[in-house]
């Protein structure tokens, strides 16, 4: 019987692609640096040492696929600021609550008094707001492509079921622009994709095709578990080895070619793309989130709660080399706060801030960088 | 953020709606909303923050398998 999480961990199995991808390499004389692009990979490359595993020619440049650590100060702010109204209850999920805003988190606010909850599915959200009819709750929705259909379920079900004191504070962003932001620097040092599992789930393989086509860069999706990107990494050597460029998909027992249909068709009813939006890091990046289309303007928090919610900017600590890293021109210990005047505890950039951030995660894991 | 875990499903609710489903020993009842294909008990699905977004390619599952045990078979033979 097939165990769907450990027996794509086998040790064995990865060190036979990784005996095969140092074959190939150097077989091949390749060199070549690929970016996983979602912060689930980063987290298990670091956990289970996969950097360790691969010849020193082969190298993972770790993307911009944290939503957490990605939203810049300004927006943790405002959900501070929502927070501190006294008719009001916060939700958010997991690890959103210790993001520290330019004053203060979430956790601190809490910690203050405020009525701040953190939930392990966005549906709960609803149950708050039904049970709490004399609030206003606000659901903090952060997430890449896998997280918005659920929001955007939660909306449909807020709409159907009449609830007035539900509002929705978005923050949804888009995997294909922001790689197209760093590729747009042309002296990024990015060799190939690893391509995110969920998120690819949600939009099919396909979204990726113009990396392959327009930057010429091959592109293998992959599943989540260490020997998935093992795989994929094998997948990328090979296409390299092979003088192909390809759009291929490892993860071929959960992502198809043009996704989630029904979850799309959700999205897109609510949903539009934003014009610009502000990326920890990267900075603006135009079309690259989705807000909620004006005939909900009701719903959205960031109209309804206008006049308190100032634009705020906030830039990250001047020796931060998170947008370098977040490249791949630079990593973590090249950066001079990592580890001292940056840790987990007191993130002075992006990529530390969750656990799916790459400083955050060799941090963790003792990596030096 | 993006974790999506594969649980099997035990039991769906007579409007279709909802299923309860097990993962190593944990069962949950879980939103199948979002699922645009038809599941039944028995059938493996993936789990984002509560919500069923894909069934499960066992077949596609089991060729990956197959890969993976043919790589640890070099390794094995290597250094033997």
């Amino acid at each position: 019987m097939m165990d769907l999480l450990k027996d794509f961990k086998n040790p064995e199995s990865m060190k036979g692609f990784a005996r095969e991808i140092e074959r190939l390499s150097r077989k091949y004389s390749l060199q070549a640096n690929f970016m996983e692009v979602c912060g689930g990979h980063t987290h298990v490359i670091a956990r289970y040492s996969l950097e360790q595993l691969l010849p020193p020619e082969i190298r993972f440049i770790h993307g911009p696929g944290c939503p957490v650590c990605i939203l810049p100060k300004g927006r943790v702010d405002h959900a501070v600021i929502l927070s501190e109204r006294k008719d009001t209850i916060v939700v958010t999920v997991g690890d959103m609550i210790r993001v520290p805003g330019t004053e203060k988190s979430l956790e601190k606010a809490r910690s203050e008094g405020r009525d701040i909850r953190t939930v392990y599915s966005p549906l709960e959200a609803l149950e708050i707001a039904k049970s709490s009819t004399e609030k206003k709750v606000i659901y903090f929705a952060i997430g890449f492509e896998t997280t918005t259909p659920s929001t955007a379920l939660i909306i449909e079900k807020t709409i159907q079921s009449g609830l007035k004191n539900l509002f929705f504070y978005t923050n949804h962003v888009l995997v294909p622009p922001v790689l197209e932001a760093i590729l747009s620097d042309s002296t990024h040092k990015i060799g190939g994709f690893i391509a995110p599992s969920h998120v690819s789930v949600i939009t099919g393989s396909e979204v990726y095709r113009p990396l392959c086509e327009k930057h010429g860069l091959p592109v293998v999706v992959a599943g989540f578990e260490s020997g998935d990107i093992m795989q994929a990494v094998y997948m990328l050597v090979k296409q390299l080895a092979e003088k192909r460029c390809e759009l291929e998909v490892q993860y071929d027992r959960c992502v198809t070619e043009n996704g989630n249909i029904k979850s799309q068709d959700l999205v897109s009813r609510y949903f539009v793309l934003e014009e610009s939006f502000e990326w920890r890091g990267p900075g603006f990046i135009e079309k690259s989130s989705l807000r909620l289309r004006d005939e909900y303007d009701f719903l959205n928090a960031a109209v309804v709660f206008r006049e308190y919610l100032p634009e705020i900017h906030t830039d990250d600590h001047r020796l931060c080399l998170c947008s370098e890293i977040l490249k791949g021109k630079k990593r973590p210990a090249d950066c001079r706060v990592f580890r001292t005047r940056c840790t987990p505890d007191n993130p002075l950039g992006a990529c530390m801030v969750s656990g799916e951030g790459a400083c955050a995660a060799y941090y963790k894991y003792g990596r030096t960088g | 953020m993006c974790l999506a875990v594969p649980f099997k499903i035990l039991s769906i609710a007579e409007d279709g709606k909802n299923a309860v489903a097990e993962c190593m020993g944990v069962k949950k009842e879980i939103s199948l909303e979002l699922m645009d294909s038809e599941v039944s008990p028995g059938d493996y699905i993936l789990i984002h923050v509560g919500l069923a977004i894909r069934k499960i390619n066992t077949d596609a599952a089991e060729r990956t398998l197959k890969d993976h045990r043919q790589m640890a078979e070099i390794y094995r033979q290597m250094n033997s």
